[in-house]
């Protein structure tokens, strides 16, 4: 007993590409956040000598630091990817879809 | 030279001389009354209270009590989501972790962060699009009404009020040393604020209160580590350079050292930190205060980026604080340098803003410490009271048959209740050891919430009784694993071996309630269970596309 309204989505051909569309981004993107970090913690588990290898001959700061800044500043560079397209090609398409729907 | 404690205690006195007759001699963590740290507290405190007298004339439907109506944009939401998230264990927690274990607190912040990306990309729209007022409304959208939001209910209420009595603790424990206050007048001081905040304002008056907050809180971070960065010549390798000279662990404070050597520790925790993170139910409620998916979407996007950059401040002010505190006789305990820290572990941030801005920045940061308490009990107030009215009360028990006012009035009870329950339980838990609450807030959320509501969205096969099955199962073994943990068999209960060696459950509870939840709906041959799998199809396309959801009201 599925609501006609629902029916008429899944048929239209828009709805299909917006949902391979923004879930291949939304995965892709998780891919490399959780891949990164994950990436990251086992490297603090195995090796952990790697990140502390100093940035500079004899210098304080080491290459675990602008590492682990990047994990940070690079995910949330990412959520402004996936907002940037997910508010903008695919908003289009989703309002594409509602309107063709509801008409 | 090593002062001895009773000059420190008068140097300490002479920060506020007309009010150390005032202050209790005996106890050493209790400080002298600080008056401009109350002022300004008592600052924020009007300006709160004004928006909650606006907000309360605003606020007549239950979706206005809820959600704001729906009518937040996605930058003020943003803001208030970094506000509910940027509580007073973070700044005062990460950042003293760092003061402490070096890179090691470095590594626990990046944790804290990686969730938010990840909730952007798996769960903001469907969130917004299936979502009304509660989590539960998700959970149950098409499974049995009853059990499931019933169960969804409890898990919220269970993280709610284990973490509302981790905020009582502390925010006794803060203001007792910063503002010279009794624990118990502190504790009831926030109950009170928190209750009407939430009773008279709902949603629009919380959310104001997260917004000024998190604006407070990123200014003072901010201001502070620029006058920690001038103390080093901007040069943060001047800065980590003094910060391997005076830590004494040396240049190992720079790199990875012990408490996350075992992977299955660090495993554990990271799972449970990013997953709790997106299952809690006070964080969850922001996404139903926007008027559609595009404006969530927004939302975590401002939202990632002020707690991204605030988390970096945090620990460049951890790692300013390693040398200008920890060498500095003044900040411990008989001027011992290395010894024990005045008012304990959490504090050297509060050290630091004296250190570099004197009392007045001291002052200011206790301030916006206690609004930031007051900030996040109120939006835990608010998602527990909508637990209770919204799921239990017009869902479950009068099956829908209730007219709004009747919720309304049954939320703003609750929300009494829980003031009251929190003032009782922080006072109750005054001498406990609490650091096993955050354990448990955090496991429950990632093993009993967690699982239900990413498989509601995600896995057509679902159906209520693999749900409740696995639901069950990964809060039991989330508790039980807490209890046999260090932090309680050993600490609270005061045996000598912990049962359970690691810290954090989510790894065995979160994987248990996945795989008993699967093999559950599986096996799960119902009527019911067919007709649960059928109506995946509508809700899938709802949740992709928001048509059906509830859209915001004019505000």
């Amino acid at each position: 007993m599925s609501d006609p309204i629902y029916e008429r989505v899944r048929n239209n051909p828009k709805f299909a590409e917006l949902v391979r569309r923004r879930g291949r981004l939304a995965a892709l993107l998780s891919v490399i956040v959780l891949g990164a970090y994950y990436a990251f913690m086992m490297v603090v588990a195995f090796a952990p000598d790697l990140l502390a290898q100093p940035l500079s001959e004899g210098g304080a700061l080491t290459v675990g630091a602008p590492i682990g800044a990047a994990i940070i500043v690079v995910s949330w560079l990412l959520t402004g990817v996936y907002s940037r397209f997910a508010n903008g090609p695919f908003e289009q398409l989703n309002n594409d879809i509602v309107r063709e729907t509801l008409q | 030279m090593i002062r001895i404690a009773s000059a420190t205690l008068l140097a300490l006195l002479s920060a506020a001389p007309a009010f150390a007759a005032g202050g209790d001699l005996g106890a050493i963590e209790k400080q002298p009354v600080n008056l401009s740290a109350i002022g300004m507290f008592l600052a924020f405190v009007v300006l709160t209270l004004g928006i909650t007298y606006w907000a309360a004339n605003r606020t007549k439907s239950a979706s206005d009590f809820y959600t704001a109506g729906g009518g937040i944009t996605g930058f003020q939401n943003g803001l208030a989501i970094a506000g509910d998230y940027m509580s007073a264990a973070t700044l005062l927690g990460l950042s003293s972790l760092v003061f402490a274990k070096g890179f090691d607190g470095f590594i626990y912040t990046i944790s804290f962060f990686v969730g938010w990306p990840i909730i952007l990309f798996l769960m903001a729209e469907r969130l917004r699009n299936l979502g009304r007022f509660t989590f539960a409304d998700i959970a149950s959208y098409r499974l049995d009404q009853s059990k499931i939001r019933t169960f969804a209910a409890l898990g919220s209420l269970a993280v709610v009020c284990f973490y509302l009595i981790v905020q009582m603790v502390g925010a006794g424990q803060l203001i007792k040393l910063l503002f010279g206050l009794d624990y118990a007048v502190a504790v009831i001081l926030v109950g009170v604020l928190m209750v009407v905040y939430v009773t008279f304002g709902g949603m629009i008056a919380t959310t104001w209160v997260q917004i000024i907050k998190a604006c407070l809180m990123l200014g003072g971070g901010a201001l502070l580590t620029l006058l920690a960065l001038h103390h080093f010549g901007f040069s943060l390798e001047a800065m980590a350079q003094s910060a391997v000279d005076s830590h004494k662990d040396g240049i190992k404070a720079m790199g990875p050292g012990t408490m996350l050597a075992d992977p299955v520790s660090a495993v554990s925790m990271s799972l449970g930190l990013v997953f709790g993170t997106a299952a809690l139910p006070h964080i969850m409620m922001r996404f139903f205060t926007v008027p559609n998916a595009r404006e969530a979407r927004k939302s975590v996007f401002v939202a990632s980026g002020i707690i991204g950059f605030f988390f970096l401040l945090v620990c460049i002010l951890g790692m300013a604080a390693i040398t200008i505190v920890g060498t500095d006789p003044q900040f411990f305990e008989g001027g011992k340098v290395g010894g024990k820290l005045l008012g304990g572990g959490n504090m050297p941030i509060m050290h630091l803003s004296k250190a570099l801005g004197g009392d007045l920045f001291l002052g200011f940061l206790s301030a916006v410490a206690f609004a930031t308490i007051l900030a996040v009990v109120s939006g835990l107030a608010l998602a527990g009271a909508s637990a209770i009215s919204h799921d239990i009360y017009a869902r479950v028990i009068k099956k829908g048959q209730c007219t709004e006012q009747e919720e309304l009035r049954v939320s703003k009870l609750a929300s009494l209740f829980l003031g009251a329950l929190g003032v009782l339980l922080g006072i109750a838990f005054e001498k406990q050891n609490v650091a096993f609450l955050v354990g448990l807030t955090f496991g429950i959320a990632a093993s009993a919430n967690f699982p239900i509501l990413i498989l509601s969205m995600y896995w057509k096969g679902l159906t209520t009784k693999g749900a409740l099955w696995g639901g069950l199962a990964g809060l039991i073994s989330a508790v039980t694993l807490v209890i046999l943990s260090k932090a309680v068999w050993v600490v609270v209960l005061e045996n000598t071996a912990p049962i359970f060696p690691y810290e954090h459950p989510a790894l065995f509870s979160m994987t248990l309630a996945f795989l008993v939840t699967i093999v559950v709906s599986k096996l799960d041959r119902s009527e019911q269970a067919k007709a649960e799998i059928a109506a995946y199809d509508d809700q899938f396309v709802r949740s992709q596309t928001g048509i059906g959801a509830a859209a915001a009201s004019s505000h």
